[in-house]
């Protein structure tokens, strides 16, 4: 019997909301699949696209940047510096053709557990019905 | 190659219910680098800290991970116990095995699988953990306090009274804000004046406070602990080192009748005042708009020549001064809703409907209070401003703007339901055979003996209360017919009244929002400034070192301001307490030699922290431009690494080749 496909998921998060929202999911004994690996950074202005596009290379079938709602970032603007270069990463991306299912960008603030753990849940299924992602190691092999 | 120890901790059962921690121990001992790694029930009681420690001088370990709960939760614990025993306190990393995998996850051998993945990040992290060394700050052991209310002048007088500098900023000519024109005070009905004034008197004279009054703060520079601080002291006209404040120069101006902005447009001052009798400091000004000498630039001269102490300054200009602070304390208090149909700069559509500005006798609660007050422009005669008749139905109405989303601000102001039965009561000490009569939403009295002082108002002092809102107020026959409905009788209720009071929203005062750019200190839609958190730190903000008091955070009433600028005071005093201040040292960074001195970090910086610096070499010569961080105020968010074209920033900490090792750790 072949193992059932079991994606990889990268969370990049914020110390101040997010992180602290998954912390409460814990808190709650919310429960969700086991496949997301977080990231913990000081705000989602630390997020530069180079890490979406390095997670990829590192393996991950998806990745989620999540941060601080829009007015409540520990640091004024950090979130709103990352939604406009979402924004623009969002149409280069879509312009390559990338497959835009596998990158979700959310917010989640300290209070929210139980969206963290919606959240978690469903990019876990749908991750898990787009399979594993091959296209970046497809290119690095074809390039050799 | 690092020496890294990892330690495993059970949690009880928390952990170890569902991670299987010998398996985690055992997969992380593999890894290159790692020297020690072994599980306790509980990793952070006092003998697991001590096989920490023990551990880290037995294999001469320098750097730890920790593999227990959120970091959130004790981080900073072991950050501490491995300092102890000799390694960098930022040598230190946490996996959070409890609140985000035992504690969510049941299938044992899938948490136990992802536990391992976030030790095996957590060791690739440590691994490029630089040892750092918490920043230290020199303090300039002196505080700024913006604004000279009831809250303002608490926080000086702590501060002061506690051994350290004082500069005290405060735009009107005198200090006292708008305590000082309140008549008398809920619950007690003290005399405000009589509380306030021996306090303003103390500031006046505290030789550890410089008053800069009728001034402004023009610019802010500088970071947590030292602030430079640009004062603008606006032209006096008088100068007040020679003045004595005597008063033959206001006795003797011919402009007599310009509408006091002390009592609120219902009394009169002349050209050259003090705002009031009391007034610290008691030096008048010159209100260039209405002085015929400094309109005209020729003639009148009666100040001038009245005064013997020759301190008119017809040609007083603008000063700018700076002060050097350690802490700043933000005091600017509030205003009142604007009630009228004109709307200034709001965008709220207001009460056009209940005639304030259109009816002389339709006034706000402030205007009340100046009328009720014995230094009152009536000398505490309640007398319609119309024609100073005594009003014997006045009719006061309660929320007007607040708790009105369609009309007004959806907050409630919180101290309307108070004083507005404090004026019934006063009101009816002074006219015995009137009747007030209250238009109110809820009364909501919460507070040491306000509901009490209420419950006063209606049994014994007979004021009438209506709870219902009134719809239209027009005048009649020199009465003014208010129309409101009262809604737990039913039916609609209409007052011929002599007089009505509006109770009007609180809001902050005029101009806060450039004061809270100029200090980077956050603020809310209606321009209230942002506490840092809204239990924790109450009154810290976002800029370190920069507290908040009183009605500029939200309304409150006087006990409530002057408790809350204890607190912002005893913030400012823990930084001036000491001679230097340490920060955490997570900061950004740039790399001179590569920076392209683009700049895009210098304005994305919400801390302001990076500054244009120049490359020289050791003997001086220009080489080129390039970023610098301050490190005493980069508050280390990471802002400016994503934004760098050049690659050139980096936060330690949160380094670039950290995240890429994480990443790899991951596969």
């Amino acid at each position: 019997m072949s193992e059932a496909f079991e994606p990889k998921i990268v969370a990049y998060v914020c110390n101040w909301c997010t992180y602290l929202g998954a912390d409460l999911a814990g808190t709650n004994r919310l429960e969700y699949p086991p496949n997301v690996r977080v990231l913990r950074l000081p705000c989602t202005g630390r997020i530069d696209f180079n890490l979406i596009v390095k997670a990829f290379e590192a393996g991950a079938d998806a990745v989620l940047v999540s941060g601080c709602h829009p007015a409540d970032c520990h640091y004024t603007s950090g979130n709103y510096h990352a939604r406009r270069r979402w924004i623009v990463f969002r149409r280069l991306l879509e312009t390559l053709g990338f497959e835009m299912e596998r990158i979700h960008f959310t917010w989640i603030s300290a209070a929210e557990g139980k969206k963290w753990q919606q959240v978690v849940t469903e990019i876990t299924e749908k991750t898990r019905r787009l399979g594993p992602y091959t296209a970046y190691r497809d290119l690095c092999e074809a390039h050799q | 190659m690092a020496r890294i120890g990892v330690f495993t901790c059970w949690c009880g059962e928390n952990i170890a219910r569902t991670v299987d921690v010998d398996q985690v121990s055992a997969a992380i001992a593999k890894l290159p680098g790692v020297r020690a790694s072994v599980n306790y029930k509980y990793m952070c009681s006092d003998p697991g800290q001590a096989l920490v420690r023990e551990k880290i001088a037995a294999e001469q370990l320098d750097a730890v991970v920790v593999a227990s709960c959120s970091p959130h939760m004790h981080l900073r614990t072991f950050r501490k116990t491995a300092e102890a025993a000799g390694v960098n306190a930022y040598r230190v990393e946490m996996a959070n095995i409890r609140e985000q995998c035992s504690w969510v996850h049941h299938d044992r051998a899938a948490a136990t699988a992802k536990a391992v993945d976030l030790v095996r990040i957590a060791v690739a992290k440590v691994r490029w953990d630089e040892a750092l060394e918490p920043i230290r700050v020199p303090v300039t052991r002196k505080a700024l306090v913006i604004g000279g209310g009831v809250a303002g002048i608490q926080a000086a007088l702590d501060i002061a009274d506690a051994g350290y500098q004082v500069a005290l900023v405060e735009r009107e000519p005198s200090i006292g804000g708008k305590m000082a024109g309140l008549s008398e005070t809920f619950p007690t009905l003290d005399c405000s004046q009589c509380i306030l004034t021996p306090r303003m008197v103390d500031v006046g004279q505290h030789p550890r406070i410089r008053l800069h009054s009728y001034s402004e703060v023009e610019s802010v520079s500088g970071f947590v602990g030292n602030f430079t601080v640009t004062i603008r002291q606006k032209a006096r006209y008088v100068d007040t080192a020679k003045c004595t404040g005597c008063g033959e120069c206001w006795n003797s101006c011919p402009i007599k009748k310009i509408p006091s902005e002390f009592d609120y447009r219902l009394g009169f001052r002349p050209a050259i005042y003090i705002p009031f009798p009391q007034a610290v400091p008691a030096r008048p000004v010159i209100d260039k708009e209405n002085c015929t000498r400094l309109k005209k630039g020729k003639g009148c001269g009666f100040c001038e020549k009245k005064c013997q102490a020759g301190a008119i300054r017809f040609d007083d200009q603008d000063k700018l001064v700076t002060e050097e602070v350690g802490a700043i304390v933000v005091a600017t208090g509030f205003k009142l809703y604007s009630i009228g149909k004109q709307q200034e700069n709001e965008s709220r559509s207001g009460y056009g409907e209940y005639g304030y500005g259109e009816y002389k006798d339709v006034i706000d609660g402030l205007q009340f209070e100046r009328l009720v007050s014995a230094s009152g422009p009536t000398g505490g005669r309640i007398a319609r401003p119309s024609d100073g008749r005594e009003p014997k139905n006045v009719v006061f109405i309660s929320c007007v703007g607040s708790r009105d989303n369609a009309k007004g601000v959806p907050y409630c102001s919180k101290i309307c339901c108070m004083y507005t039965a404090k004026h019934a009561m006063l009101y009816k000490h002074k006219v015995h055979d009137g009747q007030a009569h209250v238009f109110y939403m809820d009364v909501r009295a919460g507070g040491k003996n306000y509901e009490e002082f209420v419950r006063r108002a209606i049994e014994q002092d007979g004021a009438r209360y209506y709870r219902g809102r009134v719809s239209r107020i027009y005048e009649e026959n020199g009465k003014l017919i208010v129309r409101g409905a009262d809604t737990l009788a039913g039916e609609p209720v209409t007052i011929e009244a002599d007089l009505v009071v509006l109770a009007a929203a609180i809001t902050p005062a005029a101009g806060v929002r450039d004061l809270a750019r100029k200090l980077n200190v956050g603020y809310d839609e209606y321009g209230f400034l942002l506490e840092s958190h809204p239990k924790l730190r109450p009154v810290e903000t976002a800029s370190a070192g920069v507290f908040i008091c009183g009605a500029c955070q939200g309304p409150k009433d006087i006990p409530e301001s002057v408790a809350q600028a204890s607190a912002a005071a005893s913030k400012a005093l823990i930084m001036l307490s000491r001679d230097e201040m340490t920060r955490e040292p997570e900061v950004a960074r740039i790399d001179e030699k590569n920076c392209a001195a683009c700049f895009a970090c210098v304005r994305t910086c919400p801390y302001h922290a990076i500054e244009r610096g120049e490359v020289l070499t050791p003997r001086g010569v220009f080489v080129k431009h390039t970023a610098r961080v301050n490190p005493g105020l980069c508050m280390g968010c990471g802002t400016c690494v994503s934004i760098c074209p050049s690659k050139s920033a980096d936060l330690a900490g949160f380094s670039e080749q950290q995240i890429y090792a994480e990443l790899e750790a991951l596969v």
